[in-house]
């Protein structure tokens, strides 16, 4: 069961409910859209223990204005932008208890382009086609297929009384920085048998700056032209996330998550999925180098990644537990494994927050219980 | 022509191009569609989605689950296992279309390019059986083969800003239907009151790659009109044929 936690005060330059995408309906046509930076998503929803795919909001450039319509948990990860709740800053990247009422702002990034806002559990809007990504050409997803508005209340499915109640945070060092410049890794093909050597010579050694004509869809970029061997053109053919195609004018255009499904312009490259984060937090101005790596090396990157955010989310759900017994009144404060909570356990967590519902005397009563490490 | 082994094109590290042609033919789309249904039966491991076009797929796999290689493998056991040979029945859908008029204003410039009167065009148009060689470009939209060549038609010299769902278009060679409103630029002769795609009826699109599509003329606006009702109503049946 989902219950009102979001009210959209203010929606933003352009704020979409996001998960990892609509896969499996391509052969269709239908493009899988979902999060532009699939790894901020995905460190979102492990710092709270979510599903992997849980659906957030993605917010571009100015951020919503937020006011909590329950008692939950957010995380916030993607660009620096600065997060206040009730005016007071808050962590990005971490776990982060929030009260009904409260109200959530952000500023302008100081670093990247797309924010992620995690709530506990995940959003819930109605699953299209497999996935609740938003997808505005087709009107599908999110909500009603369109960009957040001001008055929208979001449901979100919580985790129940019993949720760890962790302030889990993401190790410093693994925080991205995106910059200005972005240097991407890319593995050569599906077409890079149709460029000369030159071609691919200038892919690899220039500089390219990114287009303010640059969105969802695609990221273009304007730089050195990149010479085909027998013109621009291929049989249509399926478009990759991350693709790399090269039409007429030799400029640059990187497929992202709204791309059509096929396209019909030689594909030099493919951008490794690991740095689709970089690409995705890029603000046109910025600059785009290009480095060739083989298969093998990019599935070792991936595996890594990959590896950080299943420890992240590991050490979210494994986040003590704190049962409280009431009869009357508070008679125990129990720790996740039954026993009496002596010392919030491990780590160097300052504080552990539980709330919930208890029944005294068959009447319900919500208790909210904090233990802080004493300094 | 049909490669004697197919290429694999990596599409980063988690795609790979199959491509098993260099053309666009009918021999080397039943090859796609081969490869197609036996990846439909999840018989590789790691893949978890693919995009079958003219004469390649596009196969997503990840990459934790299995390698390279493995996948490439995979594929290629599928490709050689003949159990997964087509068995060239086809599966015809019928696409009510209400020609000319509002629905096909552009059917007397058709008509005109092509030498013909506007029943000839009708007539021709809807005689024949087109190939879906694949989806793509917008969700629905399907890439017809097997245009009469009397019919070709070049593009309007200024696009529409906007052409409704369901419009039956020609474009030099090609045929088709809008899935979804959407600009455009080709030649309107007609429209189907059904819908191509609707992403919340149970099979959000009509059509696949390998099906045929066979344009059913009607009579009248009202003909159309009770079809729309139906559709809009979610109690039309779409008529579907298989044959030999």
């Amino acid at each position: 069961m989902s219950k009102p936690t979001l009210h959209i005060v203010q929606p933003g330059m352009l704020s979409t409910i996001q998960d990892r995408g609509r896969y499996g309906y391509q052969r269709f046509g239908m493009p899988t859209a979902g999060a532009m930076d699939a790894f901020a998503l995905r460190a979102a929803n492990a710092l709270l223990a979510n599903e992997d795919n849980a659906a957030c909001i993605e917010a571009t450039v100015l951020g919503p204005r937020i006011e909590l319509l329950a008692d939950t948990r957010i995380a916030i990860t993607g660009a620096n932008v600065s997060p206040r709740l009730d005016g007071k800053p808050i962590p990005m990247w971490k776990a982060v208890p929030v009260r009904e009422g409260s109200r959530l702002e952000f500023r302008g990034p100081s670093d990247g382009m797309r924010a992620y806002l995690a709530v506990s559990g995940g959003i819930d809007v109605p699953v299209t086609m497999g996935s609740r990504a938003t997808y505005i050409k087709a009107a599908i997803g999110g909500v009603d297929g369109r960009p957040l508005s001001a008055g929208d209340v979001l449901n979100a499915f919580g985790n129940g009384s019993d949720s760890p109640a962790s302030s889990a945070g993401f190790p410093p060092e693994a925080v991205p920085k995106y910059g200005t410049s972005h240097q991407l890794r890319v593995v050569l093909g599906p077409q890079n048998a149709a460029f000369t050597r030159a071609g691919i010579d200038t892919f690899l050694s220039a500089s390219y700056t990114v287009s303010i004509n640059s969105d969802r869809m695609g990221y273009r970029l304007e730089g050195a032209p990149i010479e085909h061997t027998d013109g621009p053109d291929v049989i249509s053919d399926g478009t990759p996330l991350g693709g790399i195609q090269i039409p007429g004018d030799g400029q640059p255009i990187i497929l992202l998550a709204d791309r059509g499904t096929t396209g019909g312009y030689t594909k030099i490259a493919t951008v490794i999925s690991a740095d689709l984060s970089k690409i995705a937090q890029a603000m046109p101005g910025h600059t785009v180098a290009f480095k060739a790596v083989s298969v093998e090396d990019a599935q070792e990157i991936h595996r890594r990644q990959e590896a950080l955010l299943h420890s992240i989310k590991e050490s979210a759900s494994q986040a003590p537990r704190i049962a409280v017994v009431m009869d009357g009144s508070i008679s125990d404060i129990l720790g996740g494994d039954g026993k009496p909570l002596t010392l919030p356990t491990g780590g160097k967590t300052s504080a552990y927050t539980q709330s919930g519902t208890a029944h005294i005397d068959g009447e319900p009563f919500e208790f909210e219980i904090t233990v802080r490490r004493l300094k | 022509m049909i490669y004697d082994k197919p290429l694999f094109l990596p599409a980063g590290d988690m795609g790979v191009v199959v491509e098993l042609g260099d053309e666009i033919s009918v021999e080397i789309n039943r090859k796609v569609r081969s490869l197609t249904d036996a990846l439909e039966q999840g018989s590789v491991p790691g893949v978890f989605d693919f995009l079958p076009t003219y004469r390649s797929v596009l196969v997503y796999y990840d990459p934790l689950t299995a390698s390279a290689s493995e996948v490439r493998s995979g594929i290629e056991r599928l490709i050689e296992d003949e159990r997964v040979a087509q068995t060239g029945a086809r599966h015809i859908v019928h696409i009510p279309t209400l020609y000319g008029g509002d629905m096909g204003p552009d059917i007397a410039f058709v008509a005109q390019h092509s030498g013909i009167d506007e029943q000839e065009v009708v007539r021709i148009h809807s005689s024949s059986d087109y190939l879906v060689y694949m989806m793509g470009f917008s969700p629905g939209f399907a890439y017809l083969g097997g245009l009469d060549e009397r019919l070709a038609t070049p593009r309007l010299q200024s696009p529409r800003t906007e052409i409704p769902a369901g419009a039956v278009g020609i474009a030099e060679t090609q045929t088709g239907v809008y899935p979804v409103p959407s600009p455009g630029g080709w030649q309107l002769i007609g429209r189907t009151p059904l819908k191509l795609f609707d992403p919340v009826r149970e099979r959000p699109v009509l059509l696949s790659a390998g099906d045929f599509v066979r344009f059913v003329p009607l009579e009248s606006q009202d003909a159309y009109d009770e079809i729309l009702q139906q559709v809009d109503s979610g109690n039309y049946l779409v008529t579907e044929e298989h044959a030999q």
